[in-house]
């Protein structure tokens, strides 16, 4: 059973597996450093689908696929699957997991979706509630431009705090015992809202969040940076990462520098691939957690990370009429299979 | 110690990049007056088919539009535009992409609800504010019997 640690944090005295990850990416993503870690990468950034919809629901589904082979798993061994998207209503993920036959939670988290799914499922399998469970997630680049943005033809210029919405899904079956990396803590985060009110730079937006509940983590737990191989922010992007440590010091007094990583910086090349900022979408985190992450987690190259998923919680309305961007971060302590 | 909502502002202010506006002032002159001298160009051409003044000059803005659409629809208008900014937004090919684009986009929610309803999604307040700025402009004009 799940335990209160602290104000914030869940400790899961089990320590869920995860049992199977994978992770499928566009081309663009493909194209990347991080090239090599991915179990697909989709040459056609349509997936063979007649609409950019029904493209991210063909890639949310390859990667539950994916993940359930990897862990050995039919559908049907399956409890229960935490999953969402950036579209409205979730259609991505709807659409996708429609074949499935699995109980179905849908989550919307914006791009801290990862984090949020990952907590939730490891939170079912810790006290009983699922002896499987899959986390999962989604983004489009074309569908979010779509939906947020301007239409992909469109010949506008992106501001250099701009992020790019990863074309990527990430799902990962999380069990109850098993081999594989564990999930020791999760906390479910606040929404914190310092007023940024520009679309274009969701880094800046979500920075405060993800300050708020790496903050409440350490405090929790007792614990400091240093005690971590890597603490992971899903998609701060360059002005997001910046901001945030700059948070921390300031605010906290803790410097997280020596191990602050971020998806966002880790899956385009900045330089060579035009992605501003660096990357955002559910999909950013998912596929790199749900790939270069767990792979290390296993082999041990990487023994502790803190997994600190963050999103953007407003909507094209909400930009038009004015209002600011609250963000929320979700952390995951995951560890490596060896445990102390 | 809490960080207020302004200061935070600074430090997003501070942290973001500025964009590179000399750089794309000169894209932007560059690319967009190589346009209008295309656009001359073609205007040359028609008076030289044999068009008179007001017809060459019809024909030249149809031209550079029907080349927008042509250059939106195969993918490669939005990648000039990134570089040329509003070097391609001022002239008529930028309120070409702007039609365009919505329409390629939404035609998987069918021709009607989706091309025909979202094709003006970002022209239509230029057409809005365009024909009530034409409205306005007609009556000083009446008003002070400036003809």
């Amino acid at each position: 059973m799940p335990i209160r640690t602290g104000r914030y944090v869940l400790t899961l005295p089990s320590g869920p597996v995860i049992t199977g990850s994978a992770a499928v990416v566009g081309k663009k993503e493909g194209e990347g450093p991080l090239g090599q870690e991915f179990d697909h990468i989709f040459t056609d950034t349509t997936m063979g689908e007649s609409s950019w919809e029904k493209a991210e629901s063909a890639l949310v589904r390859e990667a539950i696929i994916r993940a359930l082979a990897k862990a050995s798993l039919s559908s049907a061994e399956i409890d229960v699957i935490f999953s969402g998207d950036l579209l409205n209503q979730c259609i991505a993920t709807t659409f996708g997991l429609r074949e499935l036959d699995i109980p179905f939670a849908g989550l919307y988290g914006a791009c801290s979706t990862m984090a949020l799914s990952l907590a939730m499922a490891a939170v079912f399998a810790d006290s009983g509630a699922a002896n499987n469970a899959i986390a999962s997630t989604s983004s489009h680049f074309a569908s979010a431009e779509k939906q947020f943005r301007y239409p992909l033809e469109y010949g506008g210029q992106r501001p250099p705090s701009a992020q790019w919405t990863a074309t990527a899904a990430g799902a990962a079956v999380v069990s109850k015992s098993g081999g594989g990396p564990r999930i020791e803590q999760v906390l479910f985060g606040r929404i914190q809202d310092l007023g940024i009110k520009d679309a274009n730079n969701m880094g800046a937006a979500m920075a405060p969040a993800a300050c708020a509940t790496i903050a409440d983590f350490l405090r929790d737990t007792n614990t400091k940076p240093t005690d971590y191989d890597m603490i992971l922010t899903g998609d701060l992007g360059a002005v997001g990462s910046k901001l945030l440590i700059e948070l921390m010091q300031k605010q906290e007094g803790i410097d997280i520098s020596p191990v602050h990583a971020d998806c966002g910086l880790m899956l385009y090349s900045l330089d060579e691939q035009d992605v501003n900022s660096g990357a955002s979408g559910c999909g950013c985190s998912g596929s790199v957690v749900c790939s270069y992450i767990m792979k290390r987690l296993t082999t041990g190259a990487l023994k502790r990370v803190l997994f600190v998923g963050t999103g953007a919680l407003m909507s094209p309305t909400s930009s038009r009429q004015g209002e600011s961007i609250p963000g929320v971060a979700h952390a995951v302590l995951l560890t490596s299979t060896g445990r102390e | 110690m809490p960080i207020t909502g302004k200061e935070y502002d600074k430090m997003a202010q501070k942290a973001s990049p500025p964009s590179r506006t000399a750089l794309n002032c000169l894209k932007a002159f560059l690319i967009g007056g190589l346009i209008c001298a295309i656009g001359e160009g073609f205007y040359q051409l028609y008076l030289y088919a044999g068009l008179d003044d007001k017809q060459a000059r019809a024909a030249e803005t149809v031209t550079l539009i029907a080349i927008t659409a042509i250059l939106t629809a195969i993918g490669v208008f939005d990648k000039i535009a990134r570089h040329a900014g509003a070097g391609t937004i001022v002239p008529i090919t930028g309120f070409a992409n702007s039609v365009v684009s919505p329409a390629l986009e939404f035609q998987s929610e069918g021709r009607i609800m989706g091309t025909g309803v979202q094709m003006f999604t970002i022209a239509g307040p230029v057409i809005v504010y365009g024909t009530a700025a034409a409205v306005l402009y007609g009556l000083i004009i009446y008003l002070f019997q400036l003809y």
